[in-house]
């Protein structure tokens, strides 16, 4: 038997993520995560209270250089890439009130 | 001269004699393409006019500035930034993107004297295990139209194995260059985690992904993946270390190799003759000299959950670029910031890639953190350590790549979970960071490849490189 997640947790998700859904997009969403999530409770059949959390294989911590600033040469094929732009800026919607 | 057919090191030879030039190699090739791309769709652009532009060039380079790979074709998946070409990840929020600049893997092919000949398909973002999931449509399996080619790197596998290009390079975060490769028939490699630079590949789980060769034998894949290695100052997490001539490891034989072959890769879910051939194959490598022994990796069956906590988390803060204010796809359908923000995205994103987003979204989220992220990143410690405790014995474990042969089209489309499962074998060895390649191990009867995969401890490529050379003659003499 298949649990649907709540759909108002969807939304609220959905909000956080920037993601507009669709009517239909949010019931689908409701039932494949609530399977997915599901499936995850399987992770509590093991006791990890005494196992460290892994976040780099590698063991590395801080990887630090000089701050010296260098050119990159490339700012005009990245000014290229906007949607809309005004000489050298993005242009963007209204951010703020009038 | 029959292309399709032949090696990267056969074609380098030929080129290096004169037997042909690089210019009538990309005639060639484009040829092989126009013939199989209606069948197969691989690729989702070519590069026509750089391509003879580029080979051009490397006919004025003198012979002893050549490089190994000189005048090769070889295709680049879709996720690979190439400085004045499209990079869109078969998404449409990238519509319109042009690279700035060129990954550094991409650049060491060029290097190499390779002629990138275009840039493949793929499940959008690299989230997908059938390339079903790409606003240019499904790429198909050479071996059987109906079926799919894997995923996500499925149109640099199809590529490789219809004989379009002899190499190409793939992406690889829970299985994404093996699990084609062995649908495929093809050889795919994920090296060990910080082996192969990362700059230039766009971003999806950023503690699992690398990038990583496909070929037609495993001696093109060792060395395509020397040239590709290496420490790179625009990766922080990069390797400094040595790279390995690993194409000597081809050949070396397994001759007092210890293989582990662990039990829980062969029970329940996996195809009978799967597990037949790959049995078999081990019996062959014994008696080539190697020990075989059975080992545990007791929380294997726990791999698939852990993987689909982290990778979306991960994927779901790296997507948050994606906006529509600096490039790519903008929704006009929008009165302020914020409506333009979510519009684009809503637009922009397919279906799996927003599940993704929300999953991880979910995961990371005030109250679930704990539960879902931390509780994952303590069972990747549990997961490493059965792989760490595996190699204090063996040099290197086999497993099938895949529990099944490749699927048909559209068979798990509508049930996501299902098509996670599909990567059960693979994902564990993203999650402990080691090098793993997937190669030939015969056929079905109805004629659909089997693959193979050997893991390796952290860095040992040479290991997985002897046994899977071994693996592909035992394959050639039953032929």
């Amino acid at each position: 038997m298949a649990i649907s997640m709540d759909k108002n947790v969807v939304k609220y998700v959905a909000l956080l993520a920037r993601l507009k859904l669709t009517e239909q997009e949010e019931d689908k969403m409701a039932r494949d995560l609530g399977d997915v999530l599901k499936y995850m409770e399987k992770l509590n059949e093991l006791d990890t209270s005494n196992v460290q959390p892994t976040s780099s294989i590698l063991g590395i911590t801080n990887v630090l250089r000089d701050d010296k600033p260098v050119p990159s040469g490339i700012e005009d094929k990245i000014l290229e890439n906007a949607p809309q732009r005004q000489g050298r800026f993005f242009k963007v919607k209204r951010v703020l009130e009038k | 001269m029959n292309y399709p057919l032949m090696t990267a090191l056969e074609l380098r030879d030929m080129l290096a004699r004169g037997d042909v030039s690089p210019s009538e190699i990309v005639r060639i090739a484009f040829a092989e393409i126009e013939k199989q791309e209606p069948r197969i769709h691989a690729f989702v652009e070519v590069f026509t006019d750089r391509a003879v532009e580029r080979a051009n060039e490397l006919e004025q380079i003198p012979k002893e500035k050549r490089g190994p790979l000189w005048g090769v074709p070889v295709a680049i998946k879709d996720n690979l930034c190439l400085s004045g070409k499209s990079t869109t990840c078969a998404s449409k929020i990238l519509e319109g993107f042009v690279a700035p600049y060129t990954a550094t893997a991409v650049k060491a092919l060029e290097e190499a004297g390779t002629i990138i000949i275009g840039r493949t398909n793929m499940d959008e973002f690299a989230m997908g295990s059938s390339c079903e999931h790409s606003i240019y449509g499904q790429t198909r399996n050479p071996w059987k139209e109906e079926c799919v080619p894997g995923g996500s790197s499925g149109g640099s596998a199809a590529a490789v194995a219809s004989g379009e290009v002899p190499l190409a390079l793939g992406s690889d975060t829970g299985g994404s260059i093996r699990q084609p490769a062995a649908f495929c028939g093809a050889v795919g490699l994920k090296p060990t985690y910080g082996r192969v630079s990362r700059y230039g590949l766009v971003a999806f789980a950023s503690s699992l992904d690398q990038i990583g060769p496909i070929a037609r034998n495993v001696g093109d894949a060792a060395l395509l993946l020397k040239v590709i290695s290496g420490h790179d100052q625009y990766d922080s997490t990069s390797l400094d270390v040595p790279v390995d001539d690993f194409s000597d490891s081809v050949g070396a034989g397994v001759r007092g190799m210890k293989i582990g072959l662990p039990q829980e890769y062969f029970g329940q879910g996996l195809d009978t003759i799967i597990k037949e051939r790959i049995l078999s194959t081990v019996k062959n490598l014994e008696e080539m000299g190697a020990g075989v022994e059975e080992i545990s990796l007791p929380h294997t069956d726990y791999a698939v959950a852990t993987y689909y906590i982290i990778a979306p988390s991960e994927a779901s803060a790296n997507l948050a670029r994606f906006d529509g204010i600096k490039y790519g796809w903008r929704s006009t359908q929008a009165r302020d910031l914020r409506e333009q923000y979510a519009e684009t995205r809503g637009e922009g994103f397919g279906i799996e890639v927003k599940r993704r987003i929300m999953l991880g979204t979910y995961a990371l989220s005030a109250g679930y953190y704990d539960a879902y992220y931390l509780k994952a990143q303590k069972v990747r410690t549990l997961i490493m350590k059965d792989f760490h405790n595996a190699f204090k014995k063996v040099d290197a474990i086999i497993t099938p790549t895949t529990p099944t042969t490749a699927f048909r089209l559209g068979e798990k489309l509508s049930d996501p979970l299902q098509m996670y499962l599909a990567d059960v074998f693979t994902i564990p060895v993203n999650l402990a960071g080691l090098p793993a390649v997937s190669v030939p191990a015969g056929w079905t009867e109805q004629c659909m490849p089997i693959g193979l995969q050997v893991i390796g401890p952290a860095l040992k490529e040479s290991n997985i490189l002897k046994v899977a050379r071994a693996v592909e003659q035992i394959i050639q003499t039953k032929k």
